[in-house]
Formats: C-alpha cells, structure tokens, sequence
C-alpha cells in the first residue's frame, strides 16, 4: 500500500498548491465549455446529415464523448503532468533527485505532479455522460455500471502504461516535447468509436495507443454492447501493457547519465 | 584615421536579408530535429484523418455522397488539408505569452526591427522542411483514401499563392492575438475561443458546403475561411476562373487589414511592456 500512500500524498500536496489559484477553476471552464460546444456542434453536423454513425444512435456517440472528455480529464490531472515533469527532468539531469530518493523510481516518478484544476473535465464529462444515459433508450442495471467502472480503470491504466513508455523514449531521444502534441492528436480519434475506423487503424488504435479500451470498451459498457471477452481481453491487455512498460522503464533507466546537477 | 565606412543598404534590402536569415536558421534548426517534427506532423495528421473517417462513413451511409460530395473527394478536401494545416502553423500566442512573462522581449526591443518579423520569416524557413516531411505522409493517405481530383493548372498555380496568404493571415492574426498578453499574462481562454471559431469557420472542421446557410453567411465576413476553406477548395473544388482569383484578392484584402491591426495593437501594446531584470 505504499505506492497508494506516497501517490496520496502527492495529491494532497499537489492539490493545495493549485487550490491557491482559484481563477483557474474559471479558465478552465471555459475551455472545457469551448471543447464541448465544438464537440456538440459536430455531432450536430453529423446527425443533420444522418440518422445513425455506424449502427451508433445520437445518444450512445454523446455517450463516447462524455467518456472521451471525462478519461481526457483523468489524463490531464494525473497520468500528462508527472509524465511531462519525467520528460523535462530527464533533459534537464534533475532526474538526479528522484533517483537519490529510497522509493521506487517508477511509482514516484508517475505520481509527483498533479493538475487539480484540469479536473473540469471530469465533472463536464459525467454530466455529458448522465445526459447521453438519460437519452438512451436501454435501461443502465448495476451490471453495466460495474463493467463500466472496470473498464475505465483498465483503459487509464492502460494510457498511463503507453504515456511511460513513450516518455521513456527520452533516456535516448532527448527532444520528445512533441510527444505530448502527438498523443493529443491521436486522443482526438478517440472521440468516435474505434469500429467506424478502417482496420489498420483500428488495431493501432486499439494494440499501439490504447484508445480504443480507453474510451470506446467502457461506452460500450454504458450503451450495453460490451461482450465479457472483450472485457477480459482489456484486462489481459493491461496487465501485459504494465509489466511491458515497467520493464522497459527499467532499460531506460540504465541509459540515464545525470548531466550537471 | 582610415576607419572603414559603415556600408549603408537600403531598409528594403535590409529587410530581405533579414528574412533570408531568419528561413535559413529555421532550417537548418528544423531539419536537426526530424524525429520530433515527424511527431509533430504525425499528431497532426490524425485530426483530418478523423474527419475524414467520419464523413467517409456517413457517405456510404447516404449512398456515396453526402451534400454532393463524394468519399473520394472528401479524401482530396482532407489530404490537401493536411497540407495546409502544416503550412498555417505560426508563432502562437502561447508563445507571446511565454515571451513577455518571462521578459524575453526585451532584448528583442533593442534590435531595430518590428519583432514579428523575426517570426514571420522563421517560420517561412520552417515550411520548406515541412513541405519535404509531408510528401511520404501525402502519399500513404493516398494510397489508403482514395482521393479524386483534377485541378487545372491555374487552380494548382492559385492554390500554391493562397498558401502564402494563408500563411500571412494566421500569422498577423495570431500575432495580434498573441499581442493581449501585454494585458492580460494569460491568452488560453482568448485562443481557445479564437480557434474554435476557425474550427467551424474556416472549413478546418467539415467542408464549408457542409454547413448551415448562416454559418456559411457568418464566414463571410470573416478572415477564417480564406485560411484553410479557401486553399483547400482551390485545389480540389472545381472552382472558376472568378472564384480563384477572387479568393486572392480576398486574402490581400485580409493580410492587409491583419497588418494594420497588428501595426495598431502593437502601437498601444508596447507602452504596456515592463521587466524585471531580463
């Protein structure tokens, strides 16, 4: 339990630093109400054309993207910030002071940073999210809110997974700043379900960055088409992707040389 | 006393040189970093990759066309997009941002030359680059979209132009943008709004035909679609003489006002400048 406590920690620290700029709360509204408003504005433009995406009604695409905003908001409060502050120590060789720390270098070095204010996001989605499921045709038992939860879990896992890895990139490549660009581009995709897309871009979207568990399983799971064997195949798939990630972390940190510090 | 006379060239030349200068360091600095400009571009392609997605899909749905047009020609409008999107990256605000917070302008201010022009002529250089990069990115959609079509020779020759207006109007519109941060330290919100209303402006999100009549009437009036709709349907949108040279014009009209806008801002903006040590 003590990843949970040290990650806790940080959490608490991290959380009364932002906590002092509350004109951020506001801002970042904003934005999100910016991001939604164009989202809203698509899925219009779409439905004006069409009654259905894909075999995918109104309701259930608003559904993938109150999912698609909510995990953004995960993301965005606690796997993006200690992934970029990874980055810039590595570049920097202030790397130095995590490694000095009697903790496992992994697990301190994914919970250090958090963003509390990126947080909107969350609540913009759950209330997308409640307005799609109120839409929905399909009744929601407490079955299809388990699974949700599950796959929730496993698709963050999963994209915190793939952020470690590609941050890892940086003990060999030391400019991956647009790392972060890269994966908000493809995050985008994630905004449709993964079926609509041509296969090889399905199965990348799926096996390479994990969007596809990350955002489509868990709608799935909310508009009552998630089979149990793709469930079980998230949850292997993630296992596998965090014992990969950790294992190639470990590789990456041999290459690491502090430079000054 | 035989001291060697300061050779004198004309402010014009002066300023040739200066952009020359600025291109050839954008070159040679972008053309080190190809793993990361191949990021950049990759993260990139995805946006109009899912919109092309999207509206392929519904085409079929609709019997192969939706409002006219058809899935090969929404894979031309999205491909040249990517095209262009690469073309209209620009000194962000962000970066205005980051320049005054920090006090960076300064030194910038001693130099005897408008700072936009240190950007506007970067990130031509950077283009070059770009343009080389994107060629292998163009060709795989391709082979994986489909695209139709035929331009004639003069819509290829004002399509190359309007990549240049295009250029020029994001950038002096951004830089004016970017020139709040005097004000206000924080442009996020301000950017936000401003690239959202590209987004369902300039035909960056769906083709212009696509929308609403009053979309299309509200864009108009606006600078954003002779950013991206403009270029883009020049290439791929059949259209006449009339259209392709009025679009031209069109996007004088806007580099000039966007150059008398940033010439205003700046004017007011700059009084407002102070730091602290620097």
């Amino acid at each position: 339990m003590r990843p949970l406590r040290l990650a806790w920690l940080f959490f608490r620290v991290g959380a009364l630093n932002d906590l002092q700029y509350r004109a951020n709360f506001w801002l970042q509204l904003l934005q999100s109400a910016i991001q939604l408003g164009t989202g809203l504005a698509v899925l219009g433009l779409i439905f004006s054309q069409t009654p259905a995406l894909n075999g995918w009604s109104a309701p259930a695409l608003l559904a993938v993207m109150g999912v698609h905003i909510l995990m953004g908001g995960v993301i965005g409060v606690l796997i993006r910030p200690s992934m970029e502050r990874l980055r810039s120590d590595i570049r920097d060789g202030t790397f130095d002071f995590v490694l000095t720390k009697p903790e496992d270098v992994q697990v301190l070095s994914s919970v250090r940073e958090i963003r509390v204010w990126q947080g909107v996001d969350i609540l913009v989605g759950l209330v997308v999210l409640g307005v799609a499921i109120g839409q929905l045709q399909e009744s929601l038992g407490p079955i299809e809110a388990v699974a949700f939860g599950v796959a929730l879990v496993i698709g963050a896992l999963m994209i915190y997974s793939f952020w470690l890895v590609v941050t890892t990139v940086a003990f060999w490549i030391v400019r991956i700043d647009e790392i972060a660009e890269l994966f908000e581009g493809v995050y985008q995709s994630g905004r449709w379900p993964v079926t609509i897309y041509p296969e090889w871009l399905r199965v990348s979207l799926t096996f390479l960055v994990p969007i596809a568990f990350a955002v489509t399983v868990p709608a799935q799971a909310l508009t009552q088409r998630l089979t149990p064997e793709t469930l079980a195949l998230a949850a292997g798939f993630g296992v596998v992707a965090l014992l990969v990630s950790r294992a190639f972390f470990r590789i990456g940190l041999r290459r690491y040389s502090g430079a000054s510090a | 006393m035989n001291a060697t006379p300061i050779r004198l060239v004309s402010p014009l030349r002066g300023l040739v040189d200066v952009y020359l200068q600025e291109m050839k360091i954008a070159v040679a600095q972008q053309i080190q970093y190809r793993a990361a400009n191949y990021m950049y571009m990759l993260g990139m392609v995805a946006e109009p990759v899912v919109y092309l997605v999207v509206w392929q899909t519904v085409a079929a749905q609709q019997g192969g066309s939706v409002a006219g047009i058809t899935a090969g020609q929404f894979a031309a409008y999205y491909i040249v997009w990517t095209l262009v999107r690469n073309i209209n990256i620009v000194f962000t605000p962000y970066g205005w941002e980051e320049r005054i917070r920090e006090g960076r302008l300064s030194a910038q201010l001693l130099r005897p030359l408008f700072p936009i022009v240190e950007d506007l002529g970067f990130f031509l250089g950077w283009k070059p680059v770009v343009m080389l990069l994107w060629l292998p990115i163009a060709f795989f959609l391709a082979l994986i979209f489909h695209p139709v079509l035929n331009p004639s020779p003069l819509a290829v020759a004002v399509f190359a132009v309007s990549l240049l207006g295009a250029y020029l109007i994001r950038s002096l519109n951004q830089s004016s943008l970017g020139l709040i941060t005097f004000w206000t330290t924080r442009v996020g919100p301000v950017f936000q709004l401003y690239i959202a209303a590209e987004l369902l402006l300039s035909g960056r999100l769906v083709p212009m035909q696509l929308m609403p009549a009053w979309v299309q009437t509200l864009a108009n009036f606006l600078p954003f679609q002779w950013t991206f709709g403009f270029p883009i349907e020049a290439l791929v949108g059949n259209l006449s003489t009339a259209q392709l040279l009025g679009g031209l014009l069109a996007q004088l009209f806007w580099i000039v006002i966007g150059s008398i806008l940033v010439r205003v801002v700046w004017r007011f903006a700059v009084r407002r400048y102070s730091a602290v040590s620097g």
